[in-house]
């Protein structure tokens, strides 16, 4: 679904990359030959462990229903995304939970047909299940040396350069971009001379309203935070299933780092201004999203 | 020019290829191979035929190869009596002697020797520890997050340090420092080969680390290449691509009995006094975060790549030791 006066770029899910021989067996000889090639270990995944069979057919497969059904996803101005070629997205970030990233991917994906590189806090690399499932999802460390590996083998990176301080923020902050650290994505967007795409998302900050936090359980389990909202920890396990907001999902026009000498990666001054840009940017566009979405649950509110 | 070449650690199996491939070599005039213990005889499984290298046996932990290096007219010298795992009876202080002292020692004689043009030494890209806050794909430059703090890794990180040393002080030396990824092939036994062949895996809960091997017939020939011409620098040896531990439990055929990891830890440890598998803190550390290299600095300084990927190489392995995936060959 496109919104109406914007030329949104509606590309059908069966364009996105897929495993499937166009004139492959039967759908039954198909999913046997998957359960083969799963159980006798016989895939590739790349030297980041991305595992692109198991994203496209049982991840996101796991995800879709929710990105179609329940938050009702649509995305617009997809153009700005290059079709091919390295290009770094960045994002706000909000949710409590990072939910707004496999909506993400699920968008590109699905939409653009390309999978999203996600630069994640190395916290996300030390919990248990999380670690491999992120990195089989195609995601790695926020660090100059991944970023930069990836940009230059042609991948479409994200980040969320607010980190933790914008997924974590108070429901009262909501939609107001917080600090954007050293920006550090700049500056290996710089190195290696590929455009930034700033993208809003409206939608996220609704599915876990924080309202506040339990910083002695969190310290106890090394958590950056552990969240109230008005139904966790209240209803248990119930309190984690996140609110059906409806959310949008927009793409900006891309701002070229290719004028640039990779060498002034290293100018602080620059680097701050060009971040400050992005960062204003994304914010602006946030705001005019929000207008346009409206009320955060149709048609109850 | 010919060459008269040292080969140290020739009684175990990389060792013994190495040296028996530079015996095979026109170019090069003698090998002295040296070891601790004699090498097996060739009727026993693991023996290699060393061809007309001479074998020297001398402790390295002693000046005796200063000797060696002296009266041989040594001009190279490859370093690759590194032990990677304590053997039951000795234990960790005399891997550790053997490893750090024994480098000192035979850098010291290098370094007084007036005929060594060339030195080889053989370390492992444990060096970079196992850490999720590492980068994914290391390069020569990076300076580790988490350092190796124990075993294997920490005297190869020690023995670098020496080479390096050793590299400002003779520079007219062209020192090669080689980190190999874990060696995987038919003739390879080392804790990672033993672990695979176990009939149950167990593995860290939660955790499935990316894992890089190298085929010993490609180290073999890095070894070769690095001792016949002049290529200074370190150098990461893996082969290309990665596999993930529960992939490569898949294409053996074995569980995985995924355990909690205190209880993993714990286990390592029963394990490992009862002298079984070697599950030292950083075989565990590797079992959770893995570790993978780029090696494209290798590639492009000798303009060869290594001939298996990491998944042939493993898929080598498993074929000399008669393993195969669920449901049949492959």
């Amino acid at each position: 679904m496109s919104v109406p006066g914007h030329e949104a770029r509606v590309i059908p899910i069966s364009a996105a990359p897929s495993y499937d021989e166009p004139d492959g067996p039967e759908p039954m000889a198909k999913a046997l030959a998957f359960l083969r090639r799963r159980i006798s270990g016989d895939y590739e995944v790349d030297e980041f462990g991305y595992d692109a069979e198991l994203t496209d057919k049982v991840l996101l497969e796991l995800i879709r229903p929710i990105y179609h059904h329940w938050f009702r996803v649509e995305t617009s101005e997809l153009k700005h995304v290059p079709e091919e070629g390295g290009a770094l997205i960045a994002a706000n970030h909000s949710g409590t939970l990072p939910v707004d990233a496999l909506m993400m991917q699920v968008a590109l994906h699905d939409e653009v047909g390309r999978p999203l590189r996600l630069l994640g806090a190395d916290l996300v690399y030390q919990l248990p299940v999380l670690a491999h499932l992120a990195r089989k999802s195609g995601h790695t460390l926020a660090c100059p040396e991944d970023a930069d590996r990836l940009l230059r083998k042609g991948e479409l990176v994200g980040v969320f350069p607010e980190g933790f301080k914008g997924v974590g923020k108070p429901f009262s902050e909501r939609y107001r971009l917080q600090r954007f650290g050293r920006g550090g994505f700049v500056a290996s967007a710089i190195r290696a001379g590929v455009p930034i795409v700033p993208a809003a998302i409206v939608g996220a900050e609704e599915i876990y309203p924080k309202i506040g936090e339990l910083p002695f359980l969190a310290r106890l389990l090394g958590l950056p935070y552990v969240p109230i909202t008005p139904f966790f920890p209240l209803l248990g396990p119930l309190g984690l299933v996140p609110l059906p907001s409806k959310w949008l999902i927009e793409f900006g026009e891309p701002i070229r780092t290719d004028g640039y000498d990779p060498s002034d990666a290293d100018d602080p001054m620059l680097v701050f201004n060009l971040t400050d840009h992005v960062r204003e940017v994304i914010q602006q566009m946030l705001s005019e999203l929000r207008l346009r979405r409206g009320h955060a649950f149709p048609p109850f509110l | 020019m010919t060459h008269t070449v040292l080969v140290t650690g020739v009684s175990r199996h990389i060792g013994a290829r190495v040296a028996s491939v530079l015996a095979a070599d026109p170019d090069v005039s003698r090998v002295i191979g040296v070891d601790t213990v004699p090498p097996p005889s060739l009727t026993r499984a693991g023996g290699v035929s060393l061809g007309r290298t001479e074998f020297v046996r001398v402790d390295l932990r002693s000046p005796d190869i200063a000797e060696v290096i002296a009266v041989a007219d040594i001009d190279t010298v490859v370093h690759m009596s590194l032990v990677s795992a304590p053997s039951r009876g000795t234990g960790r202080a005399v891997m550790k002697e053997h490893n750090v002292i024994g480098t000192m020692q035979l850098l010291g004689a290098c370094q007084r020797s007036a005929t060594v043009r060339r030195v080889v030494v053989r370390s492992t890209t444990a060096v970079y520890g196992s850490s999720p806050r590492n980068p994914a794909v290391l390069t020569e430059d990076m300076e580790p997050h988490d350092g190796p703090v124990h075993g294997y890794a920490k005297d190869a990180a020690e023995v670098e340090g020496y080479v390096r040393g050793f590299a400002r002080r003779r520079p007219d030396v062209a020192v090669s420092l080689l980190r190999f990824a874990n060696f995987m092939g038919p003739g390879v036994d080392s804790p990672l080969t033993r672990y695979f062949t176990q009939p149950v895996l167990s593995t860290v809960f939660g955790f499935d680390p990316r894992l890089q091997f190298v085929h010993e017939d490609d180290a073999v020939e890095v070894f070769r290449r690095m001792a016949k011409e002049d290529h200074p620098g370190t150098f990461n040896v893996a082969g290309a691509g990665v596999l993930l531990l529960s992939q490569c439990a898949r294409r053996a055929g074995r569980p995985s009995l995924p355990l909690f990891s205190p209880v993993f830890h714990a286990l390592g440890d029963v394990v490992r006094r009862a002298g079984l598998v070697d599950y030292s803190p950083e075989q565990v550390r590797l079992m959770s975060h893995g570790r993978a290299v780029d090696s494209s600095r290798l590639e492009s300084e000798l303009g060869w790549k290594p001939k298996f990927t990491t998944g042939a190489a493993f898929d080598d392995f498993l074929r000399s030791r008669g393993l195969h995936p669920f449901g049949g060959a492959r």
